[in-house]
């Protein structure tokens, strides 16, 4: 099996923590030959599905007059709700089941990916810094955009590729450029999200081995290194958790934005 | 890196958790939960409309009922009014013709009393003739031995008495 231990060769390696490992003796589990092993990055999906489906329980008391839990509840399905409105307009109601989940389910493995449950000797594990992941809810975007253009519009939908008013010589040219800047959107989906949460907790690995190797060092490096990578740390861990969101959010938007390319052509 | 240098070991398992455990979040979450919850806001956005409807309906009828209210109460004050004013005329009109009656009686009365004095002046003064010639046919009698008659004295008297 390709699974490396990595760790073992460095004192702190900051690209660890993103390391895949089979859970509970799964590593054999196949269908049709294709690995399927319950590993931590499958765990830490399950753990967001799962505190994902809490956080809604507390939306289905459906009151007439919200507390707390529910206020929270109806103000995401509130705002990706708008989102879809501004977006795609009335059309965009029947997303909001596929918006609403994409957007959560990143923004709760985000945020609990964040999580300092190392300090109790868990280690969380943010599956969004796993392009393979990423890609796979890029691609699901992208098909519903592709399934619903083509259903929609059949062969009128490449079109699409053509904006108005574009002089009839340009047409060729235009059309292979657009076309181009269409197929990059799956990647360019996954890989900013991939790119945004691993950047990030790269840079807080690195910048806690500056901590850990100043203290290490002596009083002198850990007043001169230690305390202000600790501060810049401290820092940048609020930025993540507004990255967090804001990455979810992109996701989200970008979908909705695309859809509404297949919904309304241009 | 680990995304890279573990892909061709664990893309299959990626992608088949991400399909199963996002599958799932889809149909309980997105198709189970956030409609519901949309739902929910929008009964109670429709409950809260229909409430500032029902309070504004509430008003206008509040309103229609105080100026049905001023109307009427103007119209009474105004039929009292005349009411008033028609027993003031009336009342007046009793007094004046009360006042007359009155002031006629008194007259009458006053005429009859301005007679019975006149009546009584004009005995006393018959009364002073008699006398008077009574007197004078005595006087005369007394100082001269004259016999006078009655007459004839009555009719010195009133000479006297009347110029």
């Amino acid at each position: 099996m390709g699974f490396s231990r990595v760790a073992t060769e460095a004192k702190v390696d900051p690209m660890h923590q993103f390391t895949i490992e089979p859970l509970f003796g799964t590593d054999h589990w196949s269908i049709a030959g294709f690995n399927v092993a319950f590993t931590n990055s499958a765990l830490w999906m399950l753990i967001s599905a799962v505190v994902l489906y809490a956080f809604m329980l507390g939306g289905m008391k459906r009151e007439l007059v919200p507390g707390r839990w529910q206020m929270m509840v109806e103000s995401m399905t509130g705002f990706i709700e708008d989102m879809l409105r501004a977006n795609v307009g009335k059309e965009g109601r029947k997303y909001l089941p596929y918006v609403f989940s994409l957007f959560m389910f990143i923004l709760f493995a985000n945020l609990l990916g964040l999580l300092p449950l190392g300090l109790v000797g868990i280690h969380p594990f943010t599956f969004t810094s796993h392009f393979t992941a990423t890609g796979v809810l890029a691609i699901l975007s992208f098909s519903i955009v592709l399934v619903v253009g083509f259903w929609k519009h059949g062969f009128h939908f490449f079109s699409l590729f053509v904006p108005h008013g574009t002089p009839l010589p340009m047409i060729p040219l235009i059309f292979v450029i657009e076309l181009v800047s269409f197929l990059v959107r799956p990647f360019s989906l996954g890989l900013r999200l991939f790119v945004a949460m691993m950047a990030g907790h790269v840079l807080l690995e690195v910048l806690s081995s500056f901590v850990i190797g100043g203290a290490n060092a002596g009083a002198f490096f850990m007043g001169l290194v230690s305390i202000p990578s600790f501060i810049l740390m401290v820092a940048i861990c609020a930025l993540e958790i507004l990255v967090a969101g804001i990455q979810a959010y992109v996701f989200a938007l970008l979908t909705s934005l695309y859809i509404n390319d297949a919904e309304h052509l241009h | 890196m680990p995304q890279i240098s573990q892909l061709a070991a664990t893309y299959s398992s990626q992608v088949f958790w991400m399909l199963v455990i996002f599958g799932a979040v889809f149909f309980l979450v997105g198709r189970g939960m956030a409609p519901r919850v949309i739902e929910t806001m929008e009964g109670r956005d429709q409950k809260i409309a229909a409430d500032l409807a029902a309070a504004e309906a509430a008003r206008r009828a509040a309103d229609a009922e105080d100026e049905a209210w001023r109307t009427q109460a103007n119209k009474q004050r105004g039929e009292a009014q005349a009411l008033i004013a028609a027993a003031k005329a009336e009342a007046a009109k009793a007094a004046e013709v009360r006042l007359g009656a009155a002031g006629g009686e008194a007259e009458a009365r006053v005429a009859e009393a301005e007679a019975r004095i006149a009546a009584a002046r004009d005995g006393a003064l018959a009364e002073i003739e008699t006398v008077a010639a009574d007197a004078a046919a005595d006087i005369a009698a007394r100082v001269a031995g004259l016999t006078v008659a009655a007459d004839a004295a009555r009719a010195a008297v009133k000479d006297v008495l009347h110029g």
